[in-house]
């Protein structure tokens, strides 16, 4: 932009952040640079690559500029400083996780969150020693009381999967910052548009880039956003960031990159020696699909709260769980955190239980019968009959996934449609 | 000045006309932050003179050391200052004794201090603070986008190839002059 000094606009940097016409070949849209490797300028343009000390890219596991594209982009769009785009969103809390913690060490997460990261946190991350504590979101105070000497973060989602519950992140950002350790939010199913974590004290934000930034439901990925609010010096508990590292001749890194050392560290320690890089085509696929994210977004939401609506005067749905609905237990945090809608997902209990979910998602002609959320598409799943079918009822309730529990992702078809769809499915 | 936030023009004007730069509070660890400064911004044409009293006499990359900013035998455009904020003072004092003067008083990011700023702005000098001119330079010349930092830029003009090789990017927008 000519005009510099001008802040852009949300909308505005959902098209352009990242994305100047291509160095070498004016190409407009961002070109997929579908290679693994780059030649070096010489001897020395490779050692300073390698040594960290100049910008650039070496192989693609690493860094590729059209994943750097979405990165900026991403980073733009939630006010951080830099950002990291790996293979999927469980990726992106490996490597978050592992740039934080050593074996033995504590986080602490909300009760309340996306099943697969429940499991993730419950079984792979304790066989690497990161021991998850689990707090429920609707008692802050639990988050306070779950801190010890051995706890190195918060993990939350910002509006939780599935239930369109809304988290406070505020006051748990307060006591993670008390507490002297980073505040992780993840962002998937408000993305950017509709909350932005880091104006209420988010350290880093993660998504899996799969849902609504993608938003068509085509690829697979995640990402990593640096606030740049993090001191990882202060208290030396973070030896990724504030030790010398033995991988590069003993450079510190967040001596060395500042207020982007934490996406930095991720990036040359974290995906370096991991690996889960994101695939340069995907890195197209969903910055291209930010551009309309805006519109999207607000489109997903009108329709869901429509949807909210109907169904919650419907004789056959004895409950809806989305926070923009009048009346909601989450409603006052839905005004404060995400006043122009609580997203696409919510979860609606049927009264006749277990066999009214399996019934709606087969009579359903519109919505798709999967499990994911996020897509244009409307998306439509029974958790007790699929994703929770090995759980006890007990468990299942528990989960936020009772017999009578149907999750819906609403896509951004006409809303008579939809609606009509579920009244039929519904009879 | 407004020492808060720097319009990006203000550090593009700089950057695109300071030739020869001395930094004082040069470290030779080649781990430490100044030394990858000194590295990355000899690599991308300026000519980086170090300035460290233990090391005075010695080449860093083609490069003589020197013990103060006196004794560098040449003009000098920039003095680049990587020393904590109650140093500054004395090396603006002796900055602003050189003829010529330099044009511009640089201070790393995290340095701060304001006496210094005045002293150098009342001689007609300008002045940065808490920047690093390594992330200026790659955030303006879009070098480190391919890190996935937020350069807090957008251009509908192509980042500029430097010459000589492939990944060095210059600092110039594309635009031709008065466009
Ligand atoms: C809130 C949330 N976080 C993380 C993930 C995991 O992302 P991915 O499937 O891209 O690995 C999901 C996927 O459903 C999710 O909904």
């Amino acid at each position: 932009m000519a005009d510099a000094e001008r802040t852009p606009g949300f909308d505005t940097l959902a098209i352009h952040a990242g994305a100047k016409p291509d160095p070498t070949t004016g190409a407009r849209a961002t070109p997929i640079y579908q290679t693994a490797s780059y030649v070096f300028d010489d001897v020395d343009h490779a050692a300073s690559l390698f040594g960290l000390q100049a910008f650039g890219n070496i192989y693609t596991r690493i860094g590729n500029p059209t994943c750097a594209v979405l990165e900026e982009r991403v980073a733009a769009l939630e006010g951080g400083t830099a950002a990291l785009a790996v293979a999927s969103g469980h990726a992106a809390q490996v490597i978050v996780m592992q740039t934080l913690l050593m074996p033995g060490d504590e986080f602490i997460a909300s009760k309340k969150l996306y099943g697969g990261s429940i499991n993730q946190f419950n079984h792979a991350f304790k066989s690497f020693g990161w021991n998850v504590v689990w707090a429920d979101p609707d008692d802050i105070s639990a988050f306070e009381r779950a801190i010890t000497p051995k706890t190195k973060a918060i993990f939350v989602e910002s509006i939780a999967n599935p239930g369109g519950t809304v988290t406070d992140l505020e006051p748990i950002g307060a006591i993670a910052r008390k507490a002297g350790i980073p505040f992780i939010v993840d962002n998937t199913l408000a993305s950017p548009y509709l909350c932005k974590p880091i104006d209420f004290g988010a350290d880093i934000v993660v998504h899996s880039l799969t849902k609504f930034l993608g938003g068509h439901g085509n690829s697979i990925g995640g990402i990593i956003v640096d606030a740049g609010t993090f001191n990882w010096s202060r208290d030396k508990k973070y030896p990724m960031l504030c030790e010398p590292r033995p991988e590069y001749a003993g450079i510190v890194l967040h001596e060395t990159f500042g207020n982007f050392a934490f996406a930095i560290a991720c990036r040359v320690l974290g995906l370096r020696d991991l690996g889960p890089a994101l695939s340069p085509f995907n890195a197209f696929l969903i910055s291209t699909g930010i551009e309309t994210l805006p519109l999207r977004m607000q489109r997903h939401c009108d329709n869901a709260l429509a949807v909210a609506e109907f169904l919650s005067k419907h004789p056959s749905v004895a409950w809806v769980s989305y926070g923009s609905l009048p009346g909601d237990k989450y409603n006052a945090l839905a005004k404060k955190y995400v006043p122009k809608g609580c997203g696409a997902v919510m979860t609606i209990g049927l009264k006749g239980g277990y066999e009214a979910g399996v019934k709606l998602v087969s009579n359903v002609k519109l919505f798709s019968h999967l499990a994911n959320i996020g897509d244009t598409k409307s998306l439509i799943i029974h958790p007790a009959s699929t994703t929770h079918r090995q759980l006890s009822d007990q468990q299942k309730t528990a989960a936020g996934a009772g017999p009578d529990v149907v999750r819906l992702s609403i896509g951004i078809e006409d809303v008579a449609d939809i609606i009509a769809d579920l009244d039929q499915g519904l009879k | 000045m407004n020492h808060d936030s720097y319009p990006d023009s203000y550090i593009r004007g700089i950057l695109n006309t300071v030739k020869t730069v001395a930094m004082v509070g040069f470290s030779p660890n080649t781990a430490r932050p100044s030394y990858f400064v000194f590295k990355y911004l000899n690599e991308r044409g300026f000519k980086v003179i170090p300035i460290n009293p233990g090391h005075a006499g010695k080449e860093f990359l083609g490069q003589t050391c020197y013990a103060s900013l006196s004794e560098v035998p040449e003009p000098i455009d920039m003095v680049d200052i990587f020393r904590a904020p109650q140093f500054v003072v004395p090396v603006v004092e002796e900055a602003l004794k050189l003829t010529p003067k330099p044009r511009v008083i640089w201070m790393q990011l995290t340095i701060r201090n304001d006496e210094a700023a005045a002293m150098a702005e009342a001689e007609g000098l300008k002045v940065v603070m808490n920047r690093c001119p390594k992330i200026e330079y790659g955030r303006l010349s879009s070098e480190i986008s391919w890190m996935g930092i937020n350069s807090r830029t957008l251009s509908n003009r192509r980042a500029q190839n430097l010459g000589g090789g492939f990944q060095r990017m210059g600092l110039g927008d594309g635009r031709k002059p008065g466009e």
